[in-house]
């Protein structure tokens, strides 16, 4: 006789383990299915994790997890082939605790992480693929892992598989990714000492930095760059649109190596180590790309269901949340006995009237219209340096005539009419 | 030479990731006709991130080995040419860190 759980999840990344925490903590028994040989072996972030969403689920947890560093400083870098503009949030409040983010290595938090679920009577199993739901009657019941004898049947099957959520496409919930609608990144983890980056990116022990790169860093291509501040190394990586990445023929890892050489940013890394090399898909299709998120018996949680905000580089957090609607969707599922699509439908709609739902519809056109209009990333960051340069060259010019030039710098190439047009544009699918 | 410590080309970045390869891949060319006849640029070439696709005179070479697991060749191949899964249970790539 086959086993029978309340709830099985697939996948140990934050969603998975937020939903089989919470549900574990209830009372239900739970089992989590890892295909890697440990939670977060397959898994890949730039490395910003969210306190709030995860205090949610365990609270104080920093006094506990493997947190790098609390990020006082925020950065972004409008770069140009030899000069940028920046701007910079320093607060040192966010320091003090809770603090409003961290920088974390994947591979070590959330193995932590599911570990935590374990100790409150979760069941993980790692080194397991799940190779399709059972289904019958219409009805998600169990299933099938990659194991002999390998099928489990559990009441509601929860799917956190991830970007490559094979399992909800073999269920029709929604259609193979398109290239716009996924960006593929590649990062490396540099080594360097604490001291040096201390006094590199002006901060003291457990401070961080975030600096994130537009324009040169991609090559005037839809996507960033970026660098994030561990303990005693850096997160250096950099992605587009795989649409972008095909159209420019560009190599991830030659893109990457661009960025490292760049004047602006091989400063900060000289004399690192590379400890590790990364390649990862981040779902950034937005609110269009949701699939289908609940059927009888199932439901579809974190990067497996779309929820990422590409551009505030959010998506952890928005997995965890997701993680944790999922539970309280099931433990009230329990409750009544009844896990039909009916029933679990109350999870979209809490997804749709959390922050998940708002955000996503909020930037609902963003991605789209950068991706048509290359313009924002290939002229204006140029242009902007360009300006902001001018200005700022002392050559004898009068300031009252610099202040001209620049503002003509704006409107020179492309007519006032364009740019004005343009801003129009950014500003709406931004507001 | 304390410069180059970072890892620059592709098989010095390969070279700092544990794998875990099972004797059979998980990838495959689904028509190599198809390559030949119909992907002039061989695109798979050129994003995959751990350059895993080698095109051979007639044939696509798959390095799954060293593959990342990211899915890119997949959503990417413009003649869905290419059958992927995920390495059996345990397999494959093992990020230590990231």
């Amino acid at each position: 006789m086959p086993e029978k759980f309340d709830v099985i999840v697939v996948g140990a990344g934050p969603s998975g383990t937020s939903c089989a925490y919470k549900c574990a903590q209830a009372g239900l028994k739970v089992l989590q299915i890892e295909r890697g040989e440990y939670p977060g072996s397959k898994n890949v972030m730039g490395g910003v994790l969210y306190r709030k969403q995860m205090e949610a689920v365990i609270p104080e947890f920093w006094k506990d997890a493997p947190v790098e560093r609390a990020i006082v400083e925020q950065r972004a870098w409008l770069l140009d082939g030899n000069s940028m503009v920046t701007t910079s949030v320093k607060n040192n409040d966010w320091e003090q605790e809770p603090c409003n983010n961290y920088t974390i290595l994947r591979a070590k938090f959330d193995q932590w992480f599911a570990n935590k679920a374990v100790e409150v009577g979760s069941l993980l199993i790692n080194e397991t693929v799940v190779l399709e739901c059972i289904v019958e009657d219409g009805k998600v019941v169990g299933v099938r892992t990659d194991r002999p004898d390998g099928d489990v049947y559990a009441d509601v099957v929860v799917l956190a598989d991830g970007v490559n959520s094979l399992l909800a496409k073999k269920l029709g919930y929604h259609n193979e990714l398109k290239p716009d609608e996924v960006a593929l990144t590649v990062m490396e983890v540099l080594n360097l000492p604490k001291e040096v980056i201390n006094d590199r990116f002006n901060v003291k022990d457990n401070q961080g930095v975030t600096i994130e790169l537009f324009g040169d860093a991609t090559k005037g291509n839809l996507g960033t760059a970026f660098i994030y501040t561990n303990k005693d190394s850096l997160n250096l990586g950099v992605g587009t649109t795989l649409s972008s990445m095909i159209k420019a023929k560009m190599k991830p890892y030659e893109l990457i190596e661009y960025v490292k050489n760049h004047p602006m940013v091989s400063p900060l890394i000289k004399g690192a180590e590379s400890a590790e090399y990364l390649a990862h898909l981040i779902p950034e299709g937005g609110y269009y790309s949701i699939p289908k998120l609940y059927g009888n018996g199932v439901l579809l949680v974190g990067d497996a269901a779309q929820m990422v905000n590409g551009i505030h580089r959010e998506g952890s957090n928005m997995a965890m949340a997701s993680g944790t609607l999922a539970a309280e969707t099931i433990i009230a599922a329990k409750e009544k006995g009844d896990f039909s699509e009916d029933t679990l439908s109350s999870y979209k709609t809490a997804i749709l009237d959390s922050f998940i739902g708002k955000d996503l519809k909020k930037y609902k056109d963003a991605n789209h219209t950068f991706e048509e209009q290359p313009q924002y990333f290939k002229d204006y960051i140029p242009m902007i340096n360009r300006a902001a340069s001018s200005f700022l060259t002392v050559d004898g010019t009068s300031k009252r005539d610099k202040q001209k030039e620049a503002l003509k710098t704006f409107t020179k190439d492309k007519g006032t009419f364009t740019v004005v047009k343009d801003m129009y544009r950014a500003w709406k699918v931004m507001k | 030479m304390e410069e180059n410590k970072n890892a620059q080309t592709i098989e010095e970045k390969q070279y700092l990731i544990r794998f875990k390869a099972d004797t059979e891949s998980h990838l495959h060319v689904l028509s190599h006709d198809v390559c030949i006849e119909k992907c002039p640029d061989k695109l798979c070439t050129i994003f995959c991130p751990a350059e895993v696709y080698k095109w051979e005179d007639i044939r696509m070479h798959v390095g799954y080995e060293g593959c990342h697991e990211c899915g890119s060749c997949r959503i990417g191949c413009p003649h869905e040419n290419i059958k992927w899964e995920y390495p059996k249970g345990g397999h494959g790539i093992i990020f230590r860190l990231g």
